[in-house]
């Protein structure tokens, strides 16, 4: 129950492109607590190397939960977000995101799975930039707690 | 900056205790987009048959990183970041309390290498996350390119 099964193996396509803003950097910094300089400062990131402010490395929750809310919002999913879990996240940096990248996400169903009276759904945002050069894979596994 | 050569399994690499309170769940839900209410609605949370409001398991996963973050010295050498969600973080607003500035649930980290990998150059960082004593986060590990 909960989770639709024919949904693994589906690609949601990459939507309308996300604006990585050097504001929006300092403010998801700011509030995950993160005290790096090369979050906040452009000369500090330009001294390691980056050409602009460095995002924190779960920043591209952002967008890859974006790329969920597809999904969700599916009627044929099945899923109830007022029910969802986080059950576990991973991020793989292919390269940072930093202040001035476009990044678009595509969407993959890994799998379903029957959890109890609930259901695990993991789903894999493959993001990239416009011009198509990979710059980080997020793996996320939610948990549709079962109704009562 | 870091030294591979330098690094034994098992090396400690500092703890850090990062203090939680509503207002910053409000901020984070703000930042990230995630307005799910049982992140700031207490009444909503238990409801749902939570204790009382939690934080978000991404605010969690996102403040613990900066210890690994510091001690590498350039966040963008994070190339992996995983973990597993195992007990909700619940974040109290006790009577009497200032929401601004009440100190909250703490968490705490203690990190320590986990594996290396010299052809790579690469050391995973585990870390051990507790809060109202009790394991947190589960697997939480972090892949550093030195």
């Amino acid at each position: 129950m909960g989770i639709n099964p024919e949904l693994v193996g589906r690609v949601f396509p990459a939507g309308e492109s996300y604006q990585v803003g050097r504001e929006k950097i300092r403010e998801f910094a700011h509030a995950t607590k993160a005290t790096s300089p090369a979050h906040f400062d452009v000369q500090a990131a330009q001294e390691l190397g980056y050409s602009d402010v460095v995002a924190p490395p779960t920043f591209a929750i952002i967008i890859a939960q974006r790329a969920d809310a597809q999904l969700i919002a599916d009627p044929a999913s099945g899923i109830d977000f007022s029910r969802v879990v986080h059950a576990d996240q991973r991020f793989t940096h292919h390269r940072p995101i930093v202040a001035g990248d476009e990044l678009v996400a595509e969407l993959h169903v890994d799998q379903v799975r029957e959890m109890g009276a609930g259901a695990m759904i993991t789903t894999r945002a493959e993001i990239a930039t416009v011009a198509g050069d990979k710059v980080a894979t997020t793996i996320s596994s939610l948990l549709v707690r079962a109704e009562d | 900056m870091i030294e591979f050569e330098s690094l034994e399994k098992g090396t400690a690499i500092g703890s850090h205790t990062v203090q939680v309170n509503r207002a910053d769940l409000v901020r984070y839900a703000g930042a990230s987009g995630d307005f799910n209410p049982i992140h700031w609605n207490e009444r909503f949370a238990k409801e749902v048959e939570l204790p009382s409001v939690i934080a978000h398991g991404m605010f969690t996963m996102g403040s613990v990183i900066d210890l690994v973050s510091q001690w590498v010295g350039n966040p963008g050498a994070i190339i992996d970041y995983q973990t597993r969600f195992t007990k909700p973080v619940v974040v109290e607003d006790p009577e009497g309390s200032n929401p601004s500035d009440f100190e909250g649930t703490s968490i705490l980290v203690e990190g320590k290498v986990g594996a290396l990998d010299s052809e790579k150059r690469t050391a995973r960082i585990d870390l051990a996350v507790t809060a109202n004593d009790s394991k947190v986060l589960l697997k939480c590990q972090a892949v550093v390119q030195l």
